[in-house]
């Protein structure tokens, strides 16, 4: 159990700079996910975290110590790796107790300490076969047993669930939540999956192209999103942007049509990005209407149905629009729907960097 | 009526390739066939026939002589002989040319900058014929004329391999095995690419290092390519080095360098013997086939696929 601390890390390779100091505090205990589009520098942050890539420039510590120039075997961490990464030619059992074994641990506690992950993690009666004799749910369960038998400082989990069937990602999601609470070993979690992350995680790390976009609770992230970005990553379907600019109390979209705001921007005229996400937008009486959309596909998903379409009428047109409909609206291409937004739940970014207004 | 082959009348999802005409499928395996049989069944064959004659000097007539050509051959000391030759040979040509190999492999597995130049370059030697390679090595070596012979003199070792038969032996075991890996390097290679790098970065967070993860999960992970190697240079040392003796030493000094196949050589061709010849090479036919279930039966059992 340790704290982590990572202070304006950088990563370059040659001249070219993936990681854009990065900084982050991890209270001792904390599951932390780490979430982005891929290519965002998320894995590598994390591989520098386990020593895999070399740190460029910035301080890392775990536990108080910095661990920069320390070799992955002297950080006391333990890593689940997207493809499990399982010895092929051990057993189950040795492949969980390769790394105490290593460690010099007698047999009796090494025989010990595996039975009691394996009993966890439902993996005794497997304990003598090879990896490639398990299913897919199974192997992922070795690769957890191996990172706990080690009682690490801080686990690190790299997109561990990405081979995994839908319907088994959403067990081993839960699995992987209670283990992280049951030992209370920090962990940092990497995944592009918002649907993880937001399960998943104590705190969000939401990364695009080497830079954390906003370090925050799930719920903070999605509420007040610090960025456009953020904005348009968390949250499924994503968040509705209509390009615009503030006048007086208004925001004046780019068709023309008008939408009042709840709160009053301090600054007017600049170019603005108005964001509101599909299930704040809800069907209202013709009259009370602050949006049309006339709506041009229907997504039914039973609990809820998605509207998509172009804004139309006295109100503007040509944005494009989506709204979360609760499933029983019966809407139909074609039709026009009278919308409104609601009260404070809309979002102002500036156009040009993209931040929180 | 005609087309109703078994196509149409087996099940729809046969898999099997069927034939219309019953004729076809021996035709197309009649080129495969005729070179198996014209070139390994009938000689093989002949030289059965052969072991059993003895031809008079003059190649004009052959008495069938049953087994006394076999009979002959367990009984001559040289010809034992041979055997113990042909094994250190075998060994030590295998176990150096794939030690240096995977050596070589390993290091360049890890070469980033100017790989594939590196990696041509240790390819080469295969592409150089083995009487060529016995004869550059010769030259470096040869006692009177050799570039390191000389030097080798020069800091005192008593070198001659023309005399001493230990020296002859070291100095074709190590050109036959340098011919040799450029293959092994190529294949321990491709196997190590094949590990997935993050089994290497998994033992490395579990605390194992270099030393320690190559003997546990690198060596036991390659050892389905190191089990081919190993057929492979076995039979390479056995039978295709002929060239390498025969440009190096031609079996000498006396009978230290006569492997079994040079034996083959010299008793039926230069000695003239050709009863024996056969014989000798019936029984080398008989001993690749033992080592080769020897290899799949036992060794093979400790490969991890």
């Amino acid at each position: 159990m340790a704290t982590i601390s990572i202070r304006d890390v950088r990563k370059s390779y040659g001249k070219t700079e993936v990681i854009h100091g990065v900084s982050l505090d991890v209270a001792d205990g904390e599951f932390i996910v780490i979430v982005g589009p891929s290519g965002c520098g998320k894995s590598t942050l994390l591989r520098m975290v386990a020593g895999l890539e070399r740190i460029t420039a910035g301080t890392m510590e775990i536990g108080g110590r910095v661990v920069n120039d320390l070799e992955p075997r002297e950080r006391d961490i333990a890593m689940v790796f997207q493809n499990y990464a399982l010895y092929p030619h051990m057993s189950v059992f040795d492949n969980m107790a390769y790394g105490l074994k290593i460690a010099g641990k007698t047999k009796d506690e090494i025989r010990q300490r595996v039975d009691q992950a394996a009993a966890m993690l439902q993996l005794e009666p497997y304990l003598d076969r090879k990896p490639r004799a398990l299913s897919g749910g199974q192997r992922q369960r070795v690769a957890m047993g191996r990172a706990l038998v080690r009682n690490p400082a801080v686990f690190l989990f790299d997109e561990p669930l990405s081979n995994l069937d839908a319907k088994l990602r959403v067990q081993m999601r839960l699995e992987i939540k209670q283990m992280q609470r049951s030992v209370g070993t920090t962990a940092l979690y990497v995944t592009h999956d918002q649907v993880e992350a937001m399960t998943l995680a104590d705190r969000l790390v939401v990364m695009n192209a080497g830079i954390a976009e906003q370090i925050d609770t799930p719920m903070a992230v999605y509420e007040r999103p610090a960025t456009r970005f953020v904005a348009g990553f968390i949250g499924s379907p994503a968040m509705n942007i209509l390009k615009g600019s503030v006048s007086g109390s208004d925001f004046v979209l780019e068709g023309g049509g008008k939408l009042a705001l709840d709160t009053k921007p301090a600054e007017t005229g600049r170019p603005l990005l108005f964001g509101v996400r599909p299930e704040h937008l809800q069907i209202a009486a013709a009259k009370e209407a602050t949006l049309n959309l006339s709506v041009t596909a229907v997504e039914t998903l039973g609990a809820d149905t998605l509207a998509h379409g172009t804004l139309s009428g006295a109100n503007g047109a040509g944005g494009e629009l989506i709204a979360r409909l609760p499933g029983s609206a019966r809407v139909a291409p074609g039709d026009t729907l009278p919308l409104t937004v609601q009260k404070d739940m809309t979002h102002l970014f500036d156009a040009e960097t993209g931040k929180r207004v | 009526m005609a087309c109703a082959g078994p196509a149409s009348s087996g099940r729809p999802m046969e898999k099997r390739v069927t034939f219309d005409n019953r004729l076809l499928p021996y035709l197309l395996l009649t080129p495969q066939l005729v070179v198996t049989i014209v070139f390994f069944f009938w000689p093989a064959a002949q030289a059965l026939y052969q072991s059993l004659l003895l031809p008079d000097p003059f190649g004009l007539g052959a008495r069938f002589v049953w087994f006394s050509n076999f009979e002959y051959l367990f009984n001559d000391r040289y010809y034992l002989q041979s055997f113990v030759t042909t094994a250190v040979f075998t060994f030590f040509v295998t176990l150096v040319s794939m030690s240096v190999a995977l050596l070589f492999a390993v290091m360049a597995d890890q070469v980033i900058k100017g790989a594939g130049a590196y990696k041509t370059l240790l390819i080469w030697p295969y592409a150089v014929a083995p009487a060529v390679a016995g004869v550059m090595w010769l030259f470096m070596f040869q006692p009177s004329i050799g570039v390191i012979a000389f030097y080798m003199k020069a800091v005192g070792i008593d070198w001659n391999p023309v005399l001493d038969g230990g020296q002859a032996m070291t100095l074709v075991i190590l050109a036959a095995a340098w011919k040799q890996i450029s293959y092994n390097f190529l294949f321990f290679l491709a196997g190590l690419q094949a590990i997935p790098k993050s089994l290497i970065e998994a033992a490395a967070i579990d605390g194992a290092g270099k030393w320690h993860r190559f003997r546990t999960i690198i060596f036991p992970l390659l050892s389905p390519t190191t089990f081919f190697l190993l057929v492979v240079n076995i039979v390479y040392a056995f039978f295709e080095t002929f060239g390498i003796i025969h440009t190096m030493t031609s079996g000498g000094p006396g009978q230290s360098t006569t492997i079994l196949v040079y034996k083959v050589y010299s008793d039926g061709f230069v000695g003239q013997d050709l009863g024996s010849s056969a014989a000798q090479s019936v029984i080398l036919m008989v001993v690749v086939g033992i080592l080769t279930v020897i290899q799949f039966r036992f060794i093979e059992r400790r490969v991890h696929y």
